[in-house]
């Protein structure tokens, strides 16, 4: 083995090793203005990478549009939209707060943030509550149910899973992962069995809690009956993972992946914050009724943080419900994703195993010249939403991350290594 | 007015030979002038341009994109090509049961799932076959390298580097293998018998371990060793290795190493090699001139007759028979579709002093000129037939115009020709060849042939030497007979 | 990478792994040898910059 391939083994060993030996624990629900140091008046946190008003799609703009006047920023989505296309107001990406957010990603100062902490890192990522199902602003939803509901996450559910949260310690997520894999769950497109077990450990100190009975009531109605509550958390727990893992001089690991709509970006670990940027490919998959592909949005959110780890479409053997769900085959070929995603990671997961498929882990650490060199494509287990804004979702499938964000990573990661 | 239309699909990789059958089934729709399916390469974007189906929409192919291009006679017809092309290529592949679909794409995934895996077979364009090879051994795989058009220096690396680890490596261009009685890419179902192979030809091998076969023998293990092994870069190592495997193997009791005539330096390693071995050899360096062998050695110039000397057996003339002159002062036409076959027929020529030319010509025979008269021995296998076509062996039809040209002029008076069997050849050869001799009335030329293959090839011996004889071939029962017989005709 | 003795191809039961024409895996199988196939394409699509780098880095 040449010496430049020795040290990126040697980085990539340590950059997998940090991933595998997390400790994430959801800690507490704070509101962003106090979680995130760096989040200011009028800044607007999204999902994916970097972008600009004028390349945003429909429902980004209108998540936009519906969360400044939710803050207060404006007075109708009207003129929202026009403060925003005069630059009036700034825009980043979750990524660059320690955050992340799915489909749209709004994350404005006072939203309350999921807090998920790498107790063995010390580190500490963030992402805002699920709105639940239907018309939400993450699908660019931004009419009075949607704001009236984010008033009420911010003033009472908000604060009340907080205090559960702290209450009872935390939630070491970990343990309940391997549980939730056991049960069907990938973590992207299937979180039911995880958001019933999250629920099951914060009821009795939701009860303790929360003095006002109708508040509590909501609040358990509320969790209950969204499927998909626990993604905002594995999304967290996701990006605490990540994090110690980044910034590895040497390692040709991709420690980010995500989407705006526009575009699907990706970090490397050992090329600092370069993103490597191209367009996003359209899903492929099943649409509910009355709905078809001339009605779907690009690929959006960052919510394949999840795969990043070794979860959604990376576990798909394990969760062969997904597969017909998202069109993706028959049940039986579930495993040989998870089996083509192996190719292109360079290690296992072995607190997080398959047992249909001999408890293999699931895979772990994308390696950019892996999918350079065999064009397996990361897959993500994916929603997909309507393209015009506050629809909801109307279908779901897989999408594959562009090959062309890993050829520019391989690009600028040989340029780190002195080599051209 | 034709029309033309490419599409690309991007990222599509299949292998040559699954694109050409489609593009030939492609091809044959009604209304389809020209179709080709090919990976975007420079060197096929060539030929596409050269065959009148490319358009700007292909040549922006990269290597790694498949390229469909077609011309037909209306924009109707080209898109519902197009379309069905499409629908092959994208036809889901059978399931075997409860088997997964899934295929590893990369050797190190193989053998993440695979881990008894002992040998990597690669057939990938040369280009990419050296980097493949030191991959497997470096997964300790020994490795088959039937890619040809790979560098010579790739070759000594590689072969260095597996003489370090222990592993054997099997080419470049190394077309024939039988390890453990499996016969590997091309070649025959021999019986298993006490006699290993050494070969650094593909058809050589396959034509003595079929006469062995024949003869009532049969075949430990046939390793194939590349063609270029025995040249002085090389220094047999492969070759060398193989002498120890089957020195070493307790289901052999004799070895038989097939070559042509190798540099002086690699021949002394080589005796004196057999030299050391307590087993007996017969050593076929076709065409060589005398060779002093240590040990229990002996020479044979001819493929049938190391058959033969490892046998000790005789083989028998069959009915084939050739009036003595019957073809007098007419030329010998050979079209042969394995280069050692060519060669022992050149032998045969050059030792009964009679002038031949040939493309790849042995030692004191005359290259062939363009245009040459007199007798043309040609191996269509060769490099200038096979660029951007596939080899006879496996598409017969690259024979059909040089047969026609030969059958069809007035000084040819007899046409050689082989048919080879076995696995990774084409499934009818002699029912393709009947089909172009299809009511022939005339006797002239004669065309003689043999059948290398035994009965338990998928194409079975008895059934392809019967569609021959009905066809008006004469059928001899070795490579080296076919060539005795076209002698006979053509004495004076 | 490689403790364990090398592989003797004549002694140890043979399974191959085939990389390139798939035809010589269905043969392989029809004799009921143990194949795996690979599914093959050229490094990088190809794109022989990619590929050189790729090489570069050990990839």
């Amino acid at each position: 083995m040449s010496e430049i391939a020795a040290r990126i083994e040697a980085a990539n060993a340590e950059t997998v090793r940090r991933m595998l030996v997390a400790d994430p624990v959801l800690v507490d629900v704070i509101p962003a203005h106090v979680a995130l140091r760096n989040l200011t008046d009028r800044m607007i946190l999204h999902s994916g990478p970097p972008i600009e008003w004028n390349r945003m799609c429909g429902p980004m703009r209108g998540a936009i549009a519906g969360v400044a006047v939710f803050e207060g920023w404006a007075d109708t989505l009207a003129e929202a939209e026009q403060l925003a296309a005069a630059g009036a107001f700034r825009f980043e990406p979750n990524h660059h707060h320690d955050c992340v957010g799915p489909m749209t990603g709004m994350t404005t100062v006072s939203q309350p943030l999921l807090v998920v902490e790498n107790r063995a890192f010390g580190v500490r990522a963030f992402c805002a509550i699920n709105e639940g199902l239907g018309k939400v602003m993450r699908f660019g939803g931004n009419d009075d149910e949607v704001l009236d509901r984010l008033r009420w996450i911010r003033d009472v559910l908000g604060p009340a899973l907080g205090a559960a949260l702290r209450d009872i310690g935390g939630v070491p997520l970990k343990p309940l992962i391997a549980r939730g894999l056991s049960m069907g769950d990938e973590m992207h497109q299937r979180n039911v069995a995880c958001s019933s077990l999250l629920l099951r450990v914060l009821a009795p100190a939701l009860a303790r809690k929360t003095s006002d009975r109708a508040a509590l009531s909501a609040i358990l109605d509320f969790i209950g009956r969204n499927d998909q509550f626990f993604l905002n958390v594995a999304m967290a727990m996701g990006k605490s993972i990540s994090m110690p893992a980044e910034g590895i001089d040497g390692s040709s690991i991709v420690t980010v992946m995500c989407r705006n709509g526009t575009d699907f970006g990706v970090r490397l670990s050992g090329t600092g914050k370069d993103w490597f940027v191209a367009p996003v490919e359209m899903p492929e998959g099943l649409y509910f009724p009355g709905y078809s592909v001339e009605d779907a949005n690009p690929d959006m959110g960052d919510s394949a943080i999840v795969e990043l780890i070794g979860l959604g479409g990376f576990a798909m053997g394990a969760a062969p419900a997904v597969v017909g769900f998202i069109g993706a085959g028959p049940a039986s070929r579930a495993a040989d994703f998870t089996r083509s995603m192996a190719e292109i990671a360079i290690s296992q997961n072995p607190e997080w195993t398959i047992p249909s498929m001999d408890y293999a882990g699931v895979p772990t650490g994308i390696d950019v010249r892996r999918v350079v060199d065999t064009g397996i494509q990361p897959m993500i287990n994916t929603g997909i939403a309507h393209r015009k804004p506050g629809v909801g979702q109307v279908g779901a499938g897989v999408v594959k991350a562009p090959l062309a964000c890993f050829e520019q990573a391989l690009v600028g990661f040989a340029k780190t290594m002195g080599v051209s | 007015m034709s029309v033309v239309v490419n599409e690309i699909r991007k990222g599509l990789y299949l292998d040559s030979v699954a694109l050409m059958r489609l593009s030939r089934e492609i091809a044959a729709m009604e209304g389809v002038e020209e179709a080709g399916l090919m990976m975007g390469t420079p060197a096929n974007k060539d030929i596409l341009r050269g065959a009148g189906v490319l358009n700007d929409i292909g040549e922006d192919a990269a290597a790694g994109d498949l390229v469909l291009a077609l011309r037909a006679t209306t924009q109707a017809v080209a898109e519902s090509a197009l379309s069905a092309a499409n629908k092959l290529l994208d036809q889901p592949k059978q399931t075997v049961g409860e088997e997964s679909l899934w295929r590893p794409r990369s050797l190190r995934a193989a053998v993440a799932n695979a881990p008894d895996a002992s040998l990597a077979l690669i057939s990938v364009p040369g280009d990419y076959a050296a980097s493949e090879a030191r991959k497997a051994l470096s997964l300790g795989l020994n490795v088959m390298i039937f890619s040809d058009n790979v560098p010579l220096e790739d070759e000594i690396e590689l072969k260095r580097e597996a003489q370090a680890l222990g592993l054997l490596v099997m080419g470049p261009d190394c077309g024939t293998a039988i390890i453990n009685g499996a016969p590997l890419a091309f070649a025959n179902r021999v019986p298993r018998g006490r006699i290993g192979i050494v070969g650094a030809s593909g058809t050589g091998i396959q034509e003595v371990s079929c006469l062995i076969a024949r003869l009532g023998g049969g075949v430990s293990h046939a390793i194939g060793v590349g063609g270029r092994d025995l040249k002085a870069e090389v220094g047999g190592l492969s070759t060398l290795q193989a002498i120890d495997l089957l020195d070493d193997d307790s289901d052999t009791d004799h070895i038989v190493l097939i070559s042509k005539p190798p540099a002086a330096s690699v021949v002394e390693k080589i005796t004196a090699r057999i030299g050391e071995s307590r087993k007996s050899f017969t050593v076929c360096f076709i065409g060589a001139a005398h060779t002093s062998l240590h040990g229990d050695a002996r020479l044979a110039t001819t493929l049938k007759s190391a058959a033969e000397l490892a046998t000790g057996k005789s083989l028998h003339a069959n009915k084939a028979h050739v009036a003595q002159g019957v073809a007098r002062g007419k030329s010998v036409r050979g079209l042969y579709s394995g280069g050692t076959l060519c060669a022992e027929a050149q032998v045969l020529f050059r030792d009964a002093n009679v002038a031949a030319c040939s493309n790849t010509p042995i030692p004191g025979v005359r290259r062939a000129a363009p245009n040459d008269h007199g007798h043309l021995l040609i191996d269509l296998g060769d490099d200038e037939f096979t660029r951007g076509r596939p080899h006879p062996m496996i598409e017969p039809s690259v024979r059909d115009q040089p047969l026609r040209e030969a059958l069809a002029d007035p000084s040819v008076g007899v046409i050689l020709i082989d048919i080879v069997l076995g696995f990774g050849g084409h499934m009818d050869p002699a029912g393709h060849l009947a089909s172009l001799l299809k009511g022939r009335a005339e006797r002239e030329p004669l065309i003689i042939g043999s059948v290398t293959g035994v009965e338990d090839d998928p194409q079975s011996l008895s059934a392809q030497t019967r569609k021959l004889e009905e066809a008006g071939v004469i059928v001899a029962p070795s490579n080296a007979d076919a060539a005795a017989l076209a002698l006979r005709a053509i004495a004076t | 990478m490689i403790d364990r003795k090398p592989k003797n191809l004549l002694k140890t039961p043979l399974k191959v792994v085939n990389v390139g024409l798939d035809g010589f895996s269905q043969d392989l199988a029809r004799q009921n040898v143990p194949v795996v196939r690979v599914q093959w394409s050229p490094p990088a699509g190809g794109k022989p910059e990619l590929a050189r780098l790729l090489a570069k880095l050990g990839g």
